[in-house]
């Protein structure tokens, strides 16, 4: 209850401030000197305020939802309640982040919420899987600060401060290839955190094994913290806007693309929905390098509706991936299990879960009337506006862009059919006697509240966009909004699908209406499945999860990497056979895996010398001393033969 | 306006004449062109079986892939006269309200629990997402030749005049006809006639669906056909008056289904294993409109 109450305070004492900020009216201060690092000047500006509200509203369906999901554990009291603290300490890290101005006091909040994320997803510390992914989040967290104090410090170096302005100022005065490959540095800092391929790799692990309402804050505002770096480092670092446009574009395609790739054939819902998290930020970073290259080309629509499209797919992720991860907390309570192949038929069980799951899954896979729609809509005309200024080159990296978002949006929707429908549908595929029912109030109560927000995104995307006027006009200065330019016809689009989408919501009651009264009077009648002439089917006929997806792995298999173990059927009277596959991402095996696993071979070349006898310990310790003392002397006296030598 | 009215008179009579044809082209006599209609018509009046595994997914979905093909129809123009929606970038909408209603397609054949459904379910959640890279690429080539990004300003101000262009009329068109077949599962994607459930596409994913559901599942492909023959209308009509413009769209829609009717009849289908290289070479041939529309503008310098 502490805990709640203090999400809500945070959230709003932090919104009262965000708010205006959104509005127009940035604030500012300066704390007073501290003796480490002096003054800390803290400013919300739009763009801060954009993600604090983004940040609030998760943490506070986080917070509502994690209450009832963690009722089964309230005996273990002191985890829960270090759980519950490190989440209060997650929320203000967060919020601390968007809005310092001094590289210091963010590096701090940044290892904050690094460490306070780490105790959230090892809840469950008992069980060797989560350590084990946990520690891995753990070791990439860390490096993601290396890189970020690495530019932080070379600026700090250079200019004597840590003042978010005197990195600014410095960049400034540089040549604008400097500012680019400062800028890089901070990139490959926060695209750690955001999850970017091939920086991801932490990600499908932590995920699956945190409790479902971290999983949902994680996915939905933790790994977008790193889209809040990409972006203020975009606007403070004077560089070659048009080369970082292209890097963070193709970055981000290959993050969409490869990130649905391997979504679509886990068997653990939660990991299929990390690796969409992966995905879904690959289009905000297209989002953003589209708006980039606008910057760099002088061309000001492509940079509003690439950053536009950006920052509204930040918001709307954050609300259909939490909703989606809550939905998959709720199927875990009641299954107790995410193996999708060992569930089934959970539509008739768990109603409310069944149907914002599928809210969900219509909204990551961009389809009308719901809000995933508009901002890929957005990114799109992005996309199409490039299109009439560009040239050869760009023309081909045009294509390649729009190749990738089809792909995306069509793989998403293969993989999202599979999951709802193999989850939800058809019967149950593991054990029928499952006592599966529906969640409580409160843990259904925040799942309809990002439900709402997202139909009504959907719905009136245009109150939503005037919202984002602000921030997005910190990047490209005010005159974009002018609204009798011709080419700001985009947004009378969006203004044509508010009633569009009102419009086709009515359309499908209107047939479902004349449905309803035509078979009113007509003999409905209830039989088992068609099965083609069976008569005894069972669960075990339905299309499973890896048969459903059986073609798209064989063409895709140079892509990715399934380890398989099956036994083979022997005997006259055949046995039972035994057949298992573990999808693996081929990118961590030859970034991650393959490297250390050589680290590990050269260390194996020492292992002699752990050998378990203490009088050769004492030997090392001896040696130490020794050649502690000895090699100053000798080096000593090396020198003053050589002056000797030299003196001759 | 005018192209919604045009599209509900052609969905009339397009899957009779292909129906028509091919009873020629064997050597039947077979139905008359309006049978189709009174199928659905009949349909309409029947009562209904459901499956006992299926929930209200299964009951919403047809009348969710009916509204989203009505609602793709509303944005397509006719010529000079505008759709009943046109906005910049409508195109999109159009693809991603077509995509929403496969997904409800989709998970409805899932929805049944059986193997057969499930079966052309995968199939047509796979080939539609191949074919959907070939719309795009092709719309955006459209929209570099006419600097413009809806349906009704692209075909409006699209003008067939050099040889090239014509060339990219007829690839265009291709990759039209195919994305039709694709979407329609007819030939030589997919055989509708087929006896066999194992080798079915969309039939064996509606194989549960009875009465209104059913007809509404029938009435939404014949539109479907329509609505893909008007944009094959689109490429050529441009700016000539309505004089012209309607009997060309009557005879366009009716070598359209004469030419799917011939197709069916004198091609087998193709075997599942090859159909996605199949659809993805349509993106090729999209790729190559988008290359002759860059010879065209001279972007080659």
């Amino acid at each position: 209850m502490v805990t709640v109450t203090m999400v809500v305070i945070t959230s709003l004492f932090s919104s009262m401030f965000a708010i205006p900020a959104l509005l127009g009216n940035e604030f500012q201060t300066l704390l007073a000197g501290t003796i480490p690092f002096g003054a800390v000047p803290i400013k919300i500006d739009a763009l801060s305020a954009w993600f604090i509200l983004v940040i609030n509203f998760t943490m506070i369906t986080g917070v509502i939802y994690g209450k009832s999901y963690m009722k089964p554990y309230a005996r273990q009291r002191t985890n829960l309640t270090m759980h519950w603290l490190s989440y209060n300490l997650l929320h203000i890290s967060l919020i601390l982040i968007c809005s310092v101005q001094n590289a210091m006091v963010f590096l701090i909040s940044w290892e904050a919420m690094a460490l306070s994320a780490f105790i959230l997803v090892i809840f469950e510390s008992y069980k060797a899987d989560t350590l084990k992914a946990g520690i891995n989040y753990l070791i990439q967290s860390h490096v993601s600060i290396l890189f970020l104090m690495l530019g932080f410090i070379y600026v700090a170096v250079k200019t004597g401060s840590y003042d978010f302005d005197a990195i600014a100022e410095f960049s400034h005065q540089q040549p604008a290839m400097a500012g680019t490959v400062l800028f890089l540095s901070f990139f490959i800092g926060f695209a750690i955190k955001a999850g970017f391929v091939p920086f991801h790799t932490w990600l499908p692990h932590a995920h699956p094994v945190a409790p479902s309402h971290v999983s949902g804050v994680m996915s939905g505002v933790v790994i977008k913290i790193g889209i809040y770096g990409i972006l203020r480092m975009i606007l403070l670092i004077n560089a070659d806007y048009a080369t970082i446009g292209y890097i963070i574009l193709f970055i981000s395609i290959i993050s969409g693309v490869y990130g649905v790739a391997l979504a679509i054939i886990q068997h653990n819902l939660k990991k299929l929905l990390a690796y969409h998290s992966i995905e879904n930020i690959g289009i905000i970073g297209i989002g953003i390098g589209i708006g980039c290259i606008g910057l760099g080309t002088g061309n000001e629509l492509m940079a509003t509706l690439g950053f536009m499209g950006a920052l509204l797919h930040t918001l709307n992720h954050s609300l259909f991936k939490s909703l989606l991860f809550y939905s998959a907390g709720n199927v875990y309570q009641s299954a107790h299990t995410m193996n999708v192949e060992r569930l089934g038929g959970l539509i008739k069980k768990m109603p409310h879960t069944a149907f914002l799951f599928l809210i969900g899954a219509l909204a990551i896979c961009g389809l009308p009337p719901l809000n995933g729609f508009i901002s890929e809509f957005l990114i799109y005309g992005g996309i199409y506006d490039w299109l009439f200024s560009a040239d050869l080159i760009s023309l081909i990296i045009i294509t390649f862009s729009i190749l990738g978002l089809v792909a995306i949006g069509g793989l998403a929707i293969f993989c999202f059919t599979k999951a709802f429908s193999i989850v939800f549908l058809g019967t149950n595929r593991s054990n029928p006697e499952i006592h599966t029912s529906e969640m409580s109030f409160w843990q259904l109560f925040p799942m309809y509240l990002a439900a709402a927000l997202m139909i009504l995104i959907g719905l009136f995307p245009s109150v939503f966009l005037n919202l984002l006027i602000k921030p997005v006009a910190l990047f490209t200065g005010d005159i974009v909004f002018n609204p009798n330019l011709p080419q700001m016809r985009v947004f009378d689009s969006l203004q044509t699908i508010n009633w569009v989408s009102a419009g086709f919501i009515l359309f499908i009651l209107a047939v479902w209406g004349i449905r309803k009264l035509v078979t009113r009077s007509k003999i409905i009648t209830i039989e088992p499945t068609w099965g083609c002439g069976y008569t005894v089917p069972s669960s075990k006929i339905q299309y499973t999860a890896n048969s459903f997806v059986r073609t798209y792995t064989k063409l895709a298999k140079p892509m990715l990497f399934i380890e398989k173990d099956e036994t083979e059927i022997t005997g006259i009277f055949p046995s039972k056979r035994h057949y298992e596959t573990h999808p693996y991402d081929n990118i961590e095996r030859i970034l991650i895996d393959f490297p250390l696993k050589k680290i590990a071979s050269i260390r194996e070349w020492f292992v002699f010398l752990q050998n378990g006898h203490l009088q050769r310990y004492i030997l090392y310790g001896i040696v130490f001393i020794a050649s502690v003392i000895i090699i100053p002397v000798l080096i000593d006296s090396f020198l003053i033969i050589l002056q000797f030598l030299n003196h001759l | 306006m005018l192209s919604l009215v045009l599209i509900l008179i052609a969905s009339l009579f397009f899957t009779g004449i292909i129906i028509r044809t091919k009873s020629i082209a064997s050597g039947r006599k077979g139905p008359g062109i309006f049978q189709p209609v009174k199928d659905v018509w009949r349909l309409f009046k029947k009562g209904s079986v459901y499956s006992e595994t299926t929930s209200f997914v299964f009951q919403i979905a047809p009348v969710v892939y009916f509204s989203s093909v009505v609602m793709a129809i509303l944005v397509v123009p006719f010529g000079s006269t505008k759709g009943i929606i046109s906005f910049d970038g409508d195109f999109i909408f159009f693809a991603y309200v077509l995509a929403l209603g496969k997904f409800f397609s989709i998970i409805s054949a899932m929805d049944t629990g059986s193997s057969f459904e499930g079966m052309g379910a995968s199939r047509e959640a796979l080939y539609s997402m191949f074919a959907e890279p070939a719309f795009f690429i092709l719309m955006g080539s459209f929209a570099l030749l006419t600097g413009h990004t809806s349906f009704f300003e692209i075909f409006s101000t699209l003008h067939l005049g050099s040889y090239i262009t014509y060339a990219l009329g007829i690839m265009a068109t291709f990759v039209l006809v195919m994305i039709a077949m694709i979407e329609n599962s007819r030939m030589p994607i997919d055989d509708p006639k087929t006896h066999l459930e194992l080798t079915m596409v969309h039939e064996v994913m509606i194989l549960d669906n009875s009465g209104f559901d059913l007809g509404l599942i029938l009435s939404t492909g014949y539109l479907k056909f329509a609505m893909y023959g008007t944009l094959i209308t689109n490429l050529y009509i441009g700016e000539l008056s309505m004089a012209y413009a309607i009997p060309i769209f009557f005879i366009t829609q009716f070598a359209f289904a004469v030419s799917v009717g011939l197709i069916e009849s004198f091609m087998a289908r193709y075997r599942m294993s090859h159909n996605p290289q199949f659809i993805f070479a349509l993106s090729s041939v999209s790729l190559l409109i988008f290359l002759g529309v860059l010879l065209v503008l001279g972007k080659f310098v």
